[in-house]
């Protein structure tokens, strides 16, 4: 078959758009930098998952170790059962905790998971017992005014005394404390 | 006399209403048979592939310039823009992925497929028309060559084909355009520009559904280019209407699709 200047061209135009797609796919896409090849699949329960989203990232220690599966309702508990898809390189021990974070002031939901002192390491289908739910601002914002305006009366001495409690204890301050207080009662 | 008058001019906009209506679906009964003709009769234009090369030459290789220009600088004006409102929310890092996210997503194929309208689109419908017109056409089927095998497929083809390369070649000269201006002349951090772009586009998801979308408009963009030179009548005047509605077909099809397919991405 005889060679024609036009051949050349075409040829020279496929390339760019496989090299376009290249681009497209290692400098502007995600395949290369979270490709999680094999992975293991665990399950964590939540109460409250809030805005977490199928394919957010689980990361450990700011590094993406997976990414989550689904999430489904269970309907005998009233929890959200959250699949976690964790990369094989990574093992975790049984103890793991898992938390609902969000990147930023008001970024995406990701799931953190704090490593344990288990010798024994999750598995595929392993559920991880320790969660802490996602923060929901409305619930912190009317917990801290609620606590604002048990402060200022001092009639009840059981307010009173758990204001004092967080008054003596530094750490009390965080806002977080008083709404894991409150979502046990 | 006034009354009957008025009756009269109202059925007949009545009547050219519905004349019109019935020529559409006519029009497009007739498309659907000339694409399903098309991929029937495609055989022979994969059998001597260099009928589709010598197309891919004329509709996408020839459409690189206004293409890698266009998208160039709708890229910088993506960046000017995105720029201009998040710098009020304090996040201008994440231009690189508005830039990104909606070249792939939407600007890439959509503007690819309306600049391939006007400038491949036309000249299809022009060059088949007028065919049609010289009757070069009939003189192809009294030698027993079919038109449809002979003329149409490889042009069908080579739209095809063509329409996702340069929808990609869009988006990513569109990215550089936008890092031209974001980057060097803004101000914001490479390594931001490019690691959010990164964290926050997925292959799958959206890299892969703009070229599926892309794929669709080339299919749409392409056949009714050719079933207007086909169908054009074979004067100057008719092949002049004909690459017209070529245009705003093709535009109003291509817009329409998008609307579909990004629900169904989406959802």
């Amino acid at each position: 078959m005889e060679r024609t200047t036009i051949d050349l061209w075409v040829g020279i135009f496929v390339s760019l758009g496989v090299a376009s797609l290249l681009g497209l796919a290692m400098k502007v896409g995600n395949l290369t930098t979270s490709n999680i090849g094999e992975t293991y699949t665990v399950t964590a329960a939540f109460e409250n998952i809030g805005g977490l989203k199928p394919r957010a990232p689980v990361k450990s220690a700011g590094v993406v170790v997976g990414r989550v599966g689904d999430i489904t309702f269970d309907s005998t508990t009233f929890e959200a059962i959250v699949s976690l898809n964790v990369d094989k390189r990574y093992n975790f021990p049984a103890d793991t905790f898992a938390n609902i974070y969000t990147a930023g002031l008001l970024g995406e939901q990701y799931v953190g998971l704090e490593a344990g002192g288990d010798e024994v390491a999750l598995k595929n289908g392993d559920r991880i017992k320790q969660t802490q739910d996602a923060v929901v601002l409305e619930k912190m914002i009317s917990q801290f005014l609620y606590n604002k305006a048990s402060e200022s009366k001092e009639v009840a001495p059981a307010a009173q005394a758990k204001s004092t409690k967080t008054d003596d204890d530094a750490l009390g301050s965080n806002p977080l404390d008083d709404l894991k207080d409150g979502s046990k009662n | 006399m006034i009354r009957s008058s008025l009756l009269i001019g109202a059925a007949r906009a009545i009547r050219k209403i519905g004349g019109d209506f019935i020529d559409r679906v006519w029009r497009l009964g007739a498309g659907t048979r000339l694409l399903g003709l098309t991929l029937i009769s495609s055989g022979e234009s994969f059998r001597r592939f260099h009928l589709v090369i010598r197309e891919v030459y004329f509709t996408g290789v020839r459409s690189l310039i206004i293409i890698s220009v266009s998208a160039f600088f709708v890229g910088m004006v993506l960046a000017l823009q995105g720029y201009n409102t998040l710098q009020k929310y304090g996040s201008s890092e994440a231009i690189g992925v508005l830039v990104a996210l909606a070249l792939v997503r939407e600007l890439g194929p959509v503007v690819t497929a309306l600049l391939f309208a006007g400038r491949a689109g036309t000249a299809i419908t022009a060059e088949i028309g007028l065919m049609k017109a010289t009757e070069q056409l009939s003189a192809m089927e009294m030698m027993a060559v079919s038109p449809i095998s002979r003329v149409v497929a490889p042009r069908f083809w080579a739209g095809v084909i063509s329409m996702p390369i340069l929808a990609s070649l869009f988006s990513m000269i569109g990215i550089l355009g936008g890092y031209m201006v974001a980057v060097p002349l803004i101000g914001v951090d490479a390594g931001a520009f490019w690691s959010q772009m990164q964290a926050n586009v997925d292959w799958r998801f959206d890299i892969v559904n703009g070229v599926i979308k892309s794929v669709v408009f080339g299919v749409a963009c392409t056949i009714i280019a050719l079933f207007e030179g086909y169908d054009a009548p074979p004067t100057a005047e008719g092949v002049s209407s004909a690459t017209t509605r070529t245009v705003v077909t093709s535009s109003l099809v291509v817009l329409a699709l998008d609307f579909a397919l990004t629900s169904f991405m989406i959802s």
